[in-house]
């Protein structure tokens, strides 16, 4: 295995200058950072959008403080008009999914460690890399913008169904310049999305240090190079998706709007689309994209749940095989969506096989990691009560897809909370534990100080006990028929369910403000936390045999050798019972990838 | 630490599966032909999926209380079977349980969709639009007259666009706000949308079907219990779409022919 990076990285020289240092960094770990600062300013936001709508569910009549300031006219007296709940709705999904969900996990920790792990100095494409992350911030603007414009942000929801996003502002309040400024900015992530893939891919290819074969990568790196390649293909087509819908907007043309629509008693000037021609195209995307938002916290969990058990996991490669699989079926399942939407009723049949079989990598991975706990020596702090906590949020998440898979069990339960339920643990609360888990982890390294251990712990405590008290109640308001989506619940069926919606929302005001414990640490420990040595954890992968934080071409100029596999531990060596990657020493051991 | 997660852990699954046993809020009562199959389906996935959710998170808090806290020189253990049974017990004991569920569900949805409806059943139009439902029944002609879009005017509540002075078909159709149909009859629902995406969901009846604007689409169902159900929009399309809501009334012959007759007289 020779070293290859020496041929394509460059040796460079540190950067000097305040925008070289820190605004436009050729600097993957830099880069790093600024997207994880993006998504720490999105989780914000969305957060402060879902205490909005939850507190206008809960309780209808009550004047909410300071929304006059993000519109004037979305909530007079601040009460929530329907279409401001409509509009508030989908950008806390749109903010959440794109630039949390898809940037933490993703481009934020991957981008710092992804080279780190593999032990190189830096991506291929520093220059790619930098403009991969502007052109993110710069969709970030524009997605924001949509609430400043007149008529405020798009109702459509993130999924942004056609029609209703096709039509213009005939169609309801932002669907005029709110849903093409959605459209444009999601089109812009979706560039910066294809040039970070770009660079992932390549560093784990090519820019393997010597000694690093495959089987030798953490399965953090596994996780971000799935991650990378389902990217590819996935937002390679919701980009064309969002262009075409903004010609109709812009362009006259009806990629999405048939003829003979009438609004406000007003024939539309469209002929000839397919309504459901946008479902696929956006499902074709939104399928493997909520696997692009958990498949790196599976592989940064499995990295740090390593690494507090003392032990690998039953098998390395198991896992990697059920990652792989994992990516793989994603492309087939998407119609499961599209059940009762008016497609062949016999592809929606075709399509719940897929998802049903999906279940089996997703159970394999689940079984070895609780399985793998069996017989360890599990080490107890922050970062390993958040990768825990994602195994409970997964497996809770996951099972309550074995309803929505099935066709028939489908009709009574789309559009219906549950999904709602579903979708917010198996891929939202479980994507932030893994966010969680590698900031409490990987912190020291990336600052050089610890963070806080008695504010992690408490912020543990309220985040899971909370996270279940608020999603747990959406299952059963699913089955009880409780619809999503609607500003108010004034159906006859649903009158017994507001007492529920109120203690949900009491659960995610309290669960919310422990999030601002999370905030506060994070700053201060940044800041005034006790200096953190090389190797807090005891961790064998190569990002532990640099300083913490590393020097700007990560290993002081000296690139690593490995000799082992990412994961000896639970043996007996000078160190300890763990072993380092590029440490010569032989050991004894039952396993070690070559 | 350690032992309260596994305790926290425990309690919280054990009171997530309470409302579930305890029946607290499930399908109400089931007025369709199909709607058995359904809910079966339903009983049988519950009980699937509650085992497997207890399983895991109970062994999972039993393992983090049992392997914290270990003594310093105590040995690495590997569970027994290792990953080959785990990687054997995911694809049979869950894999195949799951693919078996989903093929015993073809036979609900096959029920409603791989089945025609029969000649003999009773035909009414829904038309979905920002933000009501109206439906129409084709009059003593059994035909519906052709809708011209261009001519729909809420205003003067000509909401399908009908020419009744030009079209002879449309002159004895009935529009209506309230879906009415008789007990114990098959209705072949014939949908379609004016302008956005809208979906039609009666719990009772087990339907939900999207309105797909552009394309004709159907359902058809026989319902088995005179009374009052709601009908809800679910699916997105627009600021009204909380309140987009019908009633279905099921009625005896007598009651629903002397309902028609009224309607008729109203037109």
């Amino acid at each position: 295995m020779h070293d290859m990076s020496a041929h394509v990285v460059h040796h460079h020289a540190p950067p000097t200058g305040f925008l070289r240092k820190y605004i436009f960094s050729l600097d993957h770990k830099v880069i790093g950072e600024q997207y994880y600062l993006l998504a720490l300013v999105a989780v914000y936001i969305g957060l402060i959008l879902s205490w909005i709508m939850r507190i206008h569910l809960a309780w209808p009549n009550y004047a909410i403080p300071g929304i006059r300031f993000l519109s004037s006219t979305g909530a007079p007296g601040g009460i929530l008009t329907p279409e401001y709940y409509l509009q508030l709705m989908t950008m806390h999904g749109t903010i959440m999914v794109f630039f949390v969900l898809t940037t933490a996990p993703f481009a934020g920790f991957g981008n710092f460690f992804l080279p780190i792990q593999v032990g190189a100095e830096d991506m291929p494409f520093p220059h790619i890399n930098m403009m991969s992350f502007w052109v993110t911030f710069v969709a970030f603007a524009v997605a924001i913008a949509a609430f400043f414009v007149p008529t405020g942000p798009p109702l459509s929801g993130w999924t942004a169904y056609a029609p209703l996003s096709a039509l213009g502002s005939v169609a309801g309040p932002g669907q005029g310049t709110g849903q093409v400024l959605w459209a444009i900015s999601i089109a812009i992530f979706c560039i910066g999305q294809l040039l970070g893939s770009l660079n992932f891919i390549t560093t784990t290819l090519d820019l393997r240090c010597q000694g690093m074969s495959l089987m030798r990568l953490p399965l953090s790196v596994w996780g971000w190079f799935i991650t990378s390649c389902i990217g590819l293909t996935a937002f390679a087509v919701l980009m064309p998706a969002c262009i075409l819908l903004v010609l109709d907007h812009v362009a006259g043309t009806s990629f999405f709007v048939p003829s003979n629509l009438v609004v406000n008693d007003q024939l539309q000037p469209h002929a000839g689309g397919s309504t459901l021609l946008w479902q696929h195209l956006f499902w074709f995307f939104g399928h493997p994209e909520v696997y692009i938002a958990i498949v790196p916290g599976m592989g940064v969990v499995s990295h740090v749940l390593i690494t507090s058990m003392r032990r690998p996991l039953l098998s390395h490669r198991v896992i990697i095989y059920s990652l792989v699989s994992l990516a793989f079926l994603s492309y087939m399942v998407y119609g499961h969506h599209m059940f009762v939407s008016g497609m062949n009723p016999f592809s929606s049949i075709a399509f719940s096989f897929p998802t049903l079989a999906i279940t089996i990598p997703s159970t394999i991975i689940v079984l070895i990691w609780i399985g793998s706990l069996y017989g360890s020596k599990l080490r107890i702090n922050s970062a390993s009560l958040f990768a825990l906590g994602f195994i409970s949020m997964f497996v809770s998440g996951g099972i309550s897809g074995f309803f929505l898979a099935q066709p028939s069990i489908d009709i009574m339960l789309h559009a219906t909370y549950f999904v709602v339920g579903h979708f917010h643990l198996v891929m939202a609360v479980a994507a932030l534990f893994g966010i969680f888990a590698g900031t409490y982890f990987w912190f020291p390294k990336v600052t050089g100080r610890m963070m806080n251990e008695t504010l992690g712990k408490i912020h543990f405590w309220f985040t899971f006990a909370g996270a279940y008290c608020i999603f747990m109640p959406f299952h059963y308001l699913g089955m009880a028929g409780n619809v999503r989506r609607y500003q108010a619940f004034v159906d006859d069926f649903m009158q017994p369910l507001l007492g529920v919606h109120k203690f949900i929302t009491i659960a995610a005001l309290i669960t919310g403000a422990a999030q601002l414990v999370f905030l506060y640490n994070l700053i201060h420990s940044r800041f005034w936390g006790e200096r953190a040595p090389q190797n807090p954890w005891e961790g064998t992968s190569l990002e532990w045999s640099t300083t913490s934080p590393p020097p700007f071409d990560n290993f002081g100029g000296k690139l690593p050798v490995v000799y082992h596999d990412p994961y000896q531990y639970g043996i007996e060596s000078s160190t300890g019972d763990y072993v380092m990657q590029d440490s010569p020493e032989q050991i004894n051991t039952v396993r070690d990838e070559r | 630490m350690a032992k309260l997660f596994a305790i926290t852990i425990v309690v919280i699954a054990i009171a997530s599966a309470v409302p579930i046993i305890l029946h607290t809020w499930e399908a109400p009562v089931d007025i369709s032909t199909h709607g058995k199959l359904i809910d079966e389906q339903m009983s049988e996935t519950m009980v699937e999926a509650g085992i497997c959710f207890l399983a895991s998170q109970l062994i999972l808090g039993f393992f983090i209380w049992r392997y914290s806290n270990r003594p310093q020189g105590e040995k690495i253990r590997s569970f027994p079977g290792g990953a080959r049974g785990l990687v054997a017990a995911a694809v049979i004991v869950v894999g195949l349980e799951v693919m078996a569920l989903g093929a015993f569900g073809t036979r609900a949805w096959a029920a409603i969709y791989f089945t025609p409806p029969s000649p003999q059943a009773m035909p009414v139009q829904v038309q979905a639009g920002q933000f009501a439902f109206y439906f129409r029944y084709p009059g003593p002609d059994g035909t519906f007259g052709p809708i011209h879009p261009e001519q729909i005017n809420e205003a003067t509540e000509n909401f399908f666009g009908l020419d009744t002075t030009h079209d002879a078909d449309s002159k004895d159709d009935i529009v209506t706000a309230q879906f009415a149909i008789p007990v114990n009859r098959e209705i072949h629902l014939l949908m379609h949308s004016k302008d956005v995406g809208h979906s039609f969901f009666v719990r009772e009846l087990r339907i939900q079907q999207d309105f797909v604007p552009g394309l004709d689409l159907s359902v058809h169902f026989t319902p088995t219990k005179i009374g009052r159900y709601e009908i809800v929009c679910t699916q997105l399309c627009g600021l009204g779409h909380y309140n987009m809501k019908a009633y279905l009334e099921v009625m005896s012959q007598e009651d629903f022919d002397k309902w028609l007759k009224q309607q008729a007289a109203l037109q």
